[in-house]
């Protein structure tokens, strides 16, 4: 799923001081799932912001909704007659629902509320993990299924760096060694041996270098 | 082949004497140059780092440049950490011209512990494309795309080793994909852990992959108690035995600079009786000057002359 984390207070109510009326528009899917985004954070944040304002002695009218998908528009037409009321919306949905809500309402300030981090898991209650990056061409099966592009911090394809300790990351302590749990899971499946093929260099056309993507599926053009 | 002098001096079985000298936080080359003329007939060739530890600093490939027209062998190092290979291999082409005929293939540190934690980096290739790559410029005269070259940049290719981090066991795995890649020598991590350095050496030994590429080891000379706590507890990739640090705390804050120097000449005369191991390289942190001393009381001046 996609992993984002709200802005601090601080932030967001800076952001939104120079309006009145605001829609804050919750997303009841990925962002929900990682407790960033859903009918609850909304409703938080909703109250927390009208505290805030208040407390300077300002009244910011916030109305609160959550709707199924902020990247579909079908969902985000749910929300027109809400937007029509507001002077901006605060959506609370990954950055790609926060772009998608801005063009479906031309001339609405959209503000983003939720920082998007990553393509992730739900490691354990409460930890969310980055496990892929996007690149557009899975390769893991070569790295016994543990993603090196998105779980090194150098991105190397042909082994370890020298900075590998105790199966932790030089850069984070905290974060494990990719290549640890590629030549770990290697070694339980006794293919250890096919770790010394040459990974050639990744062509990165398929990822973020090759520009915006698009994934056009002609058999489901209605 | 005859591509450099330490080519020369590794062809002929001569055990080699690298040293290591780290470009300016600023455009003085006077700086480089001093540093590098310190070490002038003391060893075989001067690597010249690349940004190391992740700080700006003036470029390798011009120290270098300035290393060669004081008439110096420079191993020019370089990380994948701040170029794509159109830059990577411009850059290779670039310094075969000016003179540079070393290179040591290095992935680099990683830029949250430098100068600029909030740069991007781009690690577009690893430190073994980068050989692969150099291989094939060098002995099929092609770039990454296949376009014949003019002028092949005909580099010795070296790579560096840690034997010190993890997972030991692919260490060697490790070395011998580099070799597989097209690596000529090796230079590795400081050895403090000897225990651990002749058993990674006994690995490669074994496996015949000492016959295939010219291992130099890393010999650091301790400055200080400091210094070894430091570099024990904060630099990724190095270990020091805690005897060593007790010998650094338990001298004299006056002479421990000189136990340090004891220890480094300790540590060598054992390498030297490695099988397999062809060289030493020695990185005295902004601590150049000690490098000749160094050599000269290990019995390794003067440095032989190959024609």
């Amino acid at each position: 799923m996609i992993v984002g984390e709200q802005k601090p207070l601080g932030e967001i109510k800076t952001n939104v001081s120079p309006y009145h009326r605001l829609l804050i528009l919750g997303c009841g899917t990925c962002v929900k799932t990682c407790f960033a985004g859903g009918e609850d954070e909304v409703a938080t944040l909703a109250s927390a912001l009208r505290l805030a304002f208040k407390q300077e002695g300002r009244i910011m009218q916030i109305t609160e909704q959550t709707i199924e998908r902020q990247c579909e528009d079908e969902f985000i037409r749910e929300a027109a007659p809400q937007v029509a009321r507001c002077d901006a919306v605060l959506s609370l949905a990954c950055g790609a629902g926060v772009q998608m809500v801005a063009s479906r309402f031309p001339g609405v300030p959209v503000l983003p509320g939720v920082n998007t981090t990553f393509l992730g898991v739900l490691e354990k209650q409460g930890l969310f993990t980055e496990k892929c990056l996007g690149c557009g061409s899975c390769f893991v099966h070569q790295f016994a299924g543990v993603c090196p592009l998105s779980r090194c911090a150098k991105k190397l394809l042909n082994g370890p760096c020298g900075g590998s300790r105790n199966g932790k990351c030089e850069v984070d302590p905290e974060t494990d060694c990719a290549w640890q749990l590629i030549i770990d899971r290697a070694k339980a499946a006794g293919s250890l041996d096919r770790l010394v093929d040459y990974i050639p260099p990744k062509d990165w056309r398929t990822s973020y270098a090759g520009g915006p993507r698009k994934v056009f599926r002609e058999d489901y053009v209605i | 082949m005859n591509i450099s002098r330490l080519q020369n001096i590794l062809s002929a079985g001569q055990f080699a004497v690298t040293a290591e000298v780290g470009p300016p936080r600023g455009a003085n080359s006077e700086v480089i140059k001093k540093k590098a003329l310190l070490l002038q007939d003391c060893v075989d060739a001067i690597n010249v780092t690349d940004n190391q530890t992740a700080i700006v600093r003036m470029s390798s490939i011009s120290a270098c440049t300035h290393l060669v027209n004081l008439g110096l062998e420079p191993v020019m190092q370089m990380v994948t950490r701040d170029r794509n290979r159109i830059a990577l291999q411009s850059d290779i082409m670039g310094a075969y011209s000016l003179g540079i005929r070393n290179i040591l293939c290095l992935s680099g540190d990683h830029q949250t512990f430098g100068s600029e934690p909030g740069a991007a980096n781009v690690y577009d290739i690893d430190s073994v494309h980068l050989i692969r790559t150099l291989k094939v410029m060098r002995d099929e005269g092609m770039d990454m795309s296949g376009h014949d070259l003019d002028v092949a940049p005909k580099m010795f290719i070296g790579a560096a080793e840690n034997p010190f981090a993890d997972p030991f066991e692919y260490r060697v795995i490790r070395l011998a994909k580099k070799i597989q890649a097209g690596v000529d020598f090796i230079q590795t991590q400081c050895v403090f852990d000897m225990e651990r350095f002749k058993k990674w050496m006994k690995m490669a030994y074994e496996k015949g992959l000492t016959e295939k590429v010219h291992i130099l080891a890393g010999v650091t000379p301790l400055k200080s108690a400091k210094m070894a706590r430091y570099m024990a507890t904060r630099v990724s990739g190095i270990t020091i035995p805690d005897a060593i640090i007790k010998r650094m705390e338990s001298a004299h804050r006056e002479t421990a600079a000189e136990e340090g120097i004891r220890i480094c000449l300790e540590i060598i005369q054992e390498l030297a009786g490695i099988k397999g191991l062809r060289g030493i390289h020695i990185m005295a942190i902004d601590w150049e000057e000690k490098v000749p001393e160094i050599v000269k009381a290990a019995g390794l001046f003067p440095r032989p002359v190959i024609a």
